[in-house]
């Protein structure tokens, strides 16, 4: 069966109303920001977020409606502040109430592994002495030690480098808890900034990021990430999250915002036909030295 | 107009809690700028974690707005996956962690969470991030935030990032806490440190321009005073030439 196709129909196939879904699992890095706007296009609701660090992308995804829960370690624009549309959910259920599993970095890492490894729960030291334990259904402290309950996503949309048909992907730069989502989850959307033949990715199979089996969909969708930053192609665009936040202030600024740059644009080609790519595009490479893979 | 902003003034600070050969969990923000002066100035041999998923020691050569910033990718030691890092952390690798703050207390817990009932908040904060973490397993840590009555409180409602709890002697270690916690409060007015062991913080520095009752009227409890409090040594020329390279259009600092 072919993976490869559009992100509509990525989106559409394998991301169904009430599903679970990690995103943004690289932290700052790499986060599949077209997938969330094509979540938003096709107006999916009571989505369950999971992820560590979110910047921006799980606002917006709140602030469209398209979400009723969250287990996360932090949600707000990392070089801003505070995530508006997130504070309007829980402190004025507008547009939904959300149900909150709060996490550290370090605990939705431990759940996601816990998931991938088909464990009952992990044990760990960190979060004693911590409140999150008591607004988290996913942690129980017990025996002196915090157990972490198994999150497992219905489906992790991670966006990388490159990616053949098969959805052998090669990711570099920081990964986060890209791995133990991927391995946790039921599926996983590939995006990449590169379709290329097996071959390529095949030459190194040490930076192969997760088992082909686990790949629903790989969507050639470059510039997917915008404005956040994906190593040897993209620069972060901090302007962008800052107007974004500005935008994002007020309810109607924040529909404003999501009309413009979401629901009035048909894709993402269309989304990067609006920026200066030249901006943000980065210029500066720097190769690594091949591996010699060699057998006799 | 003073030659240096507050924002300057408290990575100076910041950076000189970092020793020669720290490793530093440094998260994000204000701290990524004071490992760079740390390490360009008093600190050579210190090496940084990123929970991103990097280690580094030089800092990056292009400004960073976050630590997944693809400049913080080059010259890396390590880029790597998060567990990685906070396997090291768990063992007590870290010598040092910073956290950012919104609200913190006079035994040094932190709140990035809730403010009024976590059920229905006034305000939700971002949260934990890597913060709990860093608060629980670092051998010490250091928080930075603006000097308001509203953000050093009497007590956190909701506890993200444990200090020294109820302060009490010992708490961390009945509790089964990993680290040291907290040394140091560094804000926009003074630096709070708290006793060896544990306990409550008093105001050990005040910056320069700010009074002790300046620090004591912007405190929401009665802060402890040491009979003499020195003033807290201004950025030097290496400290500012240091941390105008790393933020040359003074994103982070003005």
């Amino acid at each position: 069966m072919a993976k490869v196709m559009t992100m509509a129909e990525a989106v559409e196939r394998f991301v169904p109303d009430g599903a679970a879904v990690a995103i943004g699992t690289a932290l700052e890095h790499a986060i599949p920001f077209a997938a969330g706007h094509e979540l938003i296009r096709q107006g999916r609701r009571d989505l369950t977020l999971i992820g560590p660090i979110s910047d921006a992308l799980f606002d917006q995804l709140i602030g469209a409606g398209c979400v009723t829960g969250v287990r996360a370690a932090w949600i707000g624009n990392v070089s801003e502040g505070l995530g508006h549309c997130y504070r309007r959910a829980t402190e004025l259920g507008e547009p939904h109430r959300l149900e909150v599993s709060d996490h550290s970095n370090f605990s939705i890492s431990l759940a996601l592994w816990a998931a991938a490894w088909n464990s009952p729960y992990l044990p760990t030291r960190t979060l004693l002495g911590s409140d999150l334990p008591s607004t988290s259904s996913d942690l129980e402290v017990a025996d002196g030690h915090v157990r972490v309950m198994p999150v497992r996503p219905d489906v992790a949309v991670i966006h990388v480098q490159r990616a053949d048909a098969e959805g052998r992907a090669h990711m570099w730069g920081p990964l986060g808890i890209t791995e133990e989502a991927g391995l946790a989850a039921e599926r996983v959307i590939v995006c990449c900034e590169e379709l290329v033949p097996a071959e390529v990715v095949l030459s190194d199979p040490n930076r192969v990021l997760l088992p082909e089996i686990k790949v629903a969909a790989v969507v050639s969708e470059p510039g997917g990430t915008h404005p956040a930053p994906l190593s040897g192609f993209w620069k972060r665009d901090s302007a962008a999250y800052r107007a974004y936040a500005g935008r994002s202030r007020d309810p109607e600024g924040f529909r404003d915002w999501l009309k413009e740059w979401v629901l009035d644009l048909p894709d993402r080609r269309a989304y990067l036909q609006r920026l200066d790519l030249d901006a943000i595009r980065v210029r500066r490479h720097r190769l690594s030295v091949p591996v010699d893979y060699g057998d006799e | 107009m003073s030659e240096y902003t507050s924002q300057e003034l408290m990575v100076a600070v910041a950076a000189r809690e970092i020793d020669d050969g720290d490793l530093v969990f440094v998260g994000m923000r204000l701290p990524i700028l004071a490992y760079g002066v740390a390490r360009n100035t008093h600190a050579p041999t210190a090496r940084a974690l990123f929970e991103v998923g990097l280690m580094r020691d030089q800092p990056a050569q292009g400004f960073l707005a976050t630590m997944g910033d693809p400049p913080n990718v080059v010259g890396a030691l390590w880029s790597t996956r998060m567990s990685n890092l906070m396997a090291l952390m768990a063992q007590g690798a870290v010598d040092l962690g910073f956290i950012g703050g919104a609200e913190v207390d006079r035994f040094g817990n932190l709140n990035t969470s809730y403010i009024g009932d976590p059920r229905r908040p006034l305000t939700k904060l971002p949260g934990s991030g890597g913060g709990a973490d860093i608060a629980i397993l670092s051998r010490r840590w250091v928080t930075l935030m603006r000097h308001e009555r509203r953000r050093l409180v009497d007590r956190v409602s909701y506890v993200t990032s444990p200090g020294h709890g109820d302060g009490t002697p010992g708490w961390r270690e009945r509790r089964g806490l990993l680290g040291g916690g907290p040394a140091a409060i560094v804000t926009t007015m003074a630096v709070l440190r708290f006793p060896e062991g544990g306990g409550e913080a008093y105001l050990a520095s005040v910056h320069p321009g700010c009074s002790v009752q300046d620090v004591r009227d912007n405190t929401g409890w009665d802060l402890q005073v040491a009979s003499e409090v020195p003033v807290t040594p201004p950025p030097t020329a290496a400290e500012l030439a240091a941390l105008r390279r790393l933020d040359p259009d003074g994103f982070w600092t003005r």
